[in-house]
């Protein structure tokens, strides 16, 4: 089988010399594929991180799809739906990547029902007007692609080819956040108000998404030396927010950061400190609408229960009828 | 619900090439499901689906018995055979 | 205004109000391939309204755009029939409905491709390989749930029992409309009532689903009498263009 990875490495297996050639082939760029023999360590990272993942564009789905059917105009509504749809698409992608390596979609996904697997907590946030279309687009989506870039080098094949999908997707979704912004931040003063009400609320969150600062990190040293991650949190973060900055400044609205300024010794902005508290309460299920999200979710995954059982249950009859014929 | 893999043609000419998976109930969902999430932006022109538990792999534990004996054979590759610059169209 | 124009707006309504509903799914699918091939078939039949809409603009004069008619007009503006205005329910009400459009447009389609009037011919050209695609996707959802389990089967027959009604507005005969059908522009609604009956009594009889014998059919859209569903579901579509009416957005 191609798809479910084999677990051919007990844990017993790790002896050094296996250790160091899987480091080797690591460094040598060359990637991993499912059914090469990898540390269950690595395997272990790998499932949660790409997992974290997909889990994160499934419900981010969810505050998006909040204004599809309020959508202005009918050009719109289908840039939006064909947006949202997109991230149903990754998150498929991506959790077909973490099939690869032995761990079922169905056990994936009760772990994200269940509360027990996390996601980004940037969609604990609500989207309250027009503009956090736009600003979601132009800022998260702007967020995450400085991630997903960085990781279409990622050692793990699957993974990778993945990475190189989404990103191909991913750079309309922060363009079309970005336009509506134009028009909204061009337009009539209440328009304006909504942009900027959409930026204030949603620019430290962007920020948060790459995770704590990397002294702070827990995951950061073995990802990195295993080529799972290839920045760190802290550059690009930064990366992000000298790319980010002008493009508000062409808007013509304010960054809600009174610190924020260009350093020119160093070539980037300054900025003032992220509160992680917050960060780390809407991690734990605190934030605005983690409950709701989760509820969402939840339900959808109950309503939808006879359907799936329904397809199941028409495909072994089929099954049944073919054996009988 | 069973995994597919799904295989894609981009255009006649080339030949169907992994693209990922999909989750479906039988086959003709398989397919529909291929379509609508790796054809999006007119990627193929054709699909295969696979029901995953179909597929013989090679084992990578067998890396070194089935591929590195053709290493050696470099007699099977054209430029073992060097000529005078004399020599065209060859 | 003239025939054509009540004919493409009456079409565009039916598009647009169906599409609409589709997209309140997204999201919130029964397993996450369906969602987003749910998604497909509401942005191809939103991109539907959007040309049929956009020609009735056209028709009626050269100020008013697609959007004009889709976020300005009151309730009772509206031509399209109330089958489509129907909540989604359960998804096999959503499939239901979809499958009842999906023959419909598929005939109406084929018929139109050949329609006198140009613009018509080719937005019905275009759309047939969408609406194509779609019912072969609904039939077989219709076919799973039908011969599936004993719940599937029961709440596809709940619906069936409701919606069997709504099937009837879709083939109602005007003069005006009969006009059309002479000049080659319209298609034929009874021949279209026939075409679909054929077709859905043929997959019905495949399975155990019985159709409701009697009832009180649905009617009134086309002179924008509708159920009460419609006014609450523009109110969410249309609240930005008219909170703030005017604006680019």
């Amino acid at each position: 089988m191609y798809s479910q990875g084999l677990r051919d490495s007990k844990a017993g297996d790790e002896s050094p010399e296996l250790l160091e050639a899987f480091q080797k082939r690591i460094d040598a760029e060359e990637k991993i594929e499912p059914r090469d023999w990898m540390p269950q360590a690595y395997r272990k990272t790998l499932i949660r991180q790409i997992s974290q993942h997909a889990h994160s564009e499934i419900v981010g789905q969810l505050p998006e799809a909040n204004w599809v059917t309020r959508a202005p105009t009918l050009k719109r509504k289908l840039i939006l739906l064909a947006k949202i749809q997109d991230e149903a698409g990754h998150g498929l992608y991506l959790y077909s990547a973490a099939e690869t390596l032995g761990e079922s979609r169905h056990q994936m996904y009760q772990d994200l029902l269940s509360g027990k697997a996390k996601y980004s907590s940037i969609f604990n946030y609500p989207t309250l007007n027009w503009a956090d279309a736009g600003a979601v687009g132009w800022l998260v989506d702007g967020a995450a692609i400085m991630n997903q870039v960085a990781l279409c080098r990622t050692s793990y094949g699957p993974y990778s080819r993945a990475m190189v999908r989404i990103c191909k997707e991913e750079s309309f979704h922060q363009r079309q956040g970005y336009d509506i912004m134009i028009k909204m931040a061009n337009g009539t003063p209440e328009q304006k108000a909504m942009a900027q009400d959409a930026l204030n609320r949603t620019w430290w969150p962007s920020l948060m998404m790459f995770g704590p600062s990397d002294k702070d990190s827990t995951h950061s040293n073995q990802s990195m030396k295993w080529k799972i991650k290839r920045f760190s949190n802290d550059d690009l973060r930064q990366k992000f927010i000298d790319a980010t900055v002008p493009q508000a400044e062409y808007l013509g609205l304010t960054i809600p950061d009174k610190n924020l300024k260009y350093n020119k010794k160093t070539g980037h902005y300054d900025f003032s400190e992220i509160i992680w508290d917050e960060l780390f309460d809407v991690i734990k299920g605190n934030g605005p609408c983690n409950q709701q999200r989760m509820d969402a979710r939840n339900k959808a995954y109950d309503d939808g229960a006879w359907v799936r059982e329904a397809a199941a249950a028409y495909a072994e009859k089929q099954q049944n009828n073919k054996e009988v014929a | 619900m069973k995994l597919y893999e799904v295989f894609i043609r981009a255009k006649a000419g080339l030949s169907h090439k992994h693209v990922g998976s999909v989750h479906a109930s039988d086959a003709q969902m398989a397919m529909q499901n291929a379509r609508d999430l790796y054809t999006r932006r007119e990627e193929g022109e054709s699909i295969w689906v696979v029901d995953s538990s179909q597929i013989i792999s090679s084992n990578p534990a067998d890396k070194a018995a089935y591929f590195e004996p053709a290493e050696d054979k470099i007699y099977r590759h054209p430029s073992f055979y060097p000529f005078d610059k004399e020599v065209k169209n060859i | 205004m003239s025939a054509v124009y009540n004919y493409v707006l009456n079409l565009g309504d039916n598009t647009l109000i169906l599409g609409q509903r589709l997209s309140e799914w997204c999201g919130v699918g029964p397993f996450l391939e369906e969602d987003l091939a749910l998604t497909n078939t509401s942005l191809d039949i939103i991109g539907q309204a959007k040309m049929l809409l956009e020609y009735a603009a056209k028709l009626k004069n050269d100020t008013q755009s697609a959007d004009d008619l889709a976020f300005m007009r009151d309730q009772h503006q509206f031509k399209n029939v109330l089958l489509v205005e129907q909540p989604n329910g359960d998804y096999s009400q959503t499939m239901l409905r979809q499958y009842f459009m999906d023959v419909y447009h598929v005939h109406l389609y084929s018929a139109l491709s050949n329609s006198s009037n140009q613009q018509l011919a080719g937005i019905a050209a275009k759309s047939l390989k969408e609406v194509t695609y779609h019912l072969e996707r609904s039939q077989l959802w219709i076919k799973r749930m039908a011969h599936g389990s004993t719940e599937s089967f029961n709440r596809l027959q709940t619906s069936l029992n409701k919606l069997w009604h709504y099937h009837h507005e879709l083939f109602e005969e005007t003069k005006e409309l009969s006009q059309l059908v002479v000049q080659g522009i319209a298609a034929n609604p009874k021949e279209l009532h026939k075409k679909w009956d054929t077709e859905v009594k043929t997959l019905m009889a495949t399975t155990p689903l019985e159709i409701p014998q009697t009832g009180w059919k649905a009617t009134g859209g086309r002179i924008g009498h509708h159920s009460e569903y419609l006014g609450k579901m523009l109110c969410e579509m249309q609240f930005l263009q008219r909170a703030y009416p005017g604006c680019e957005w």
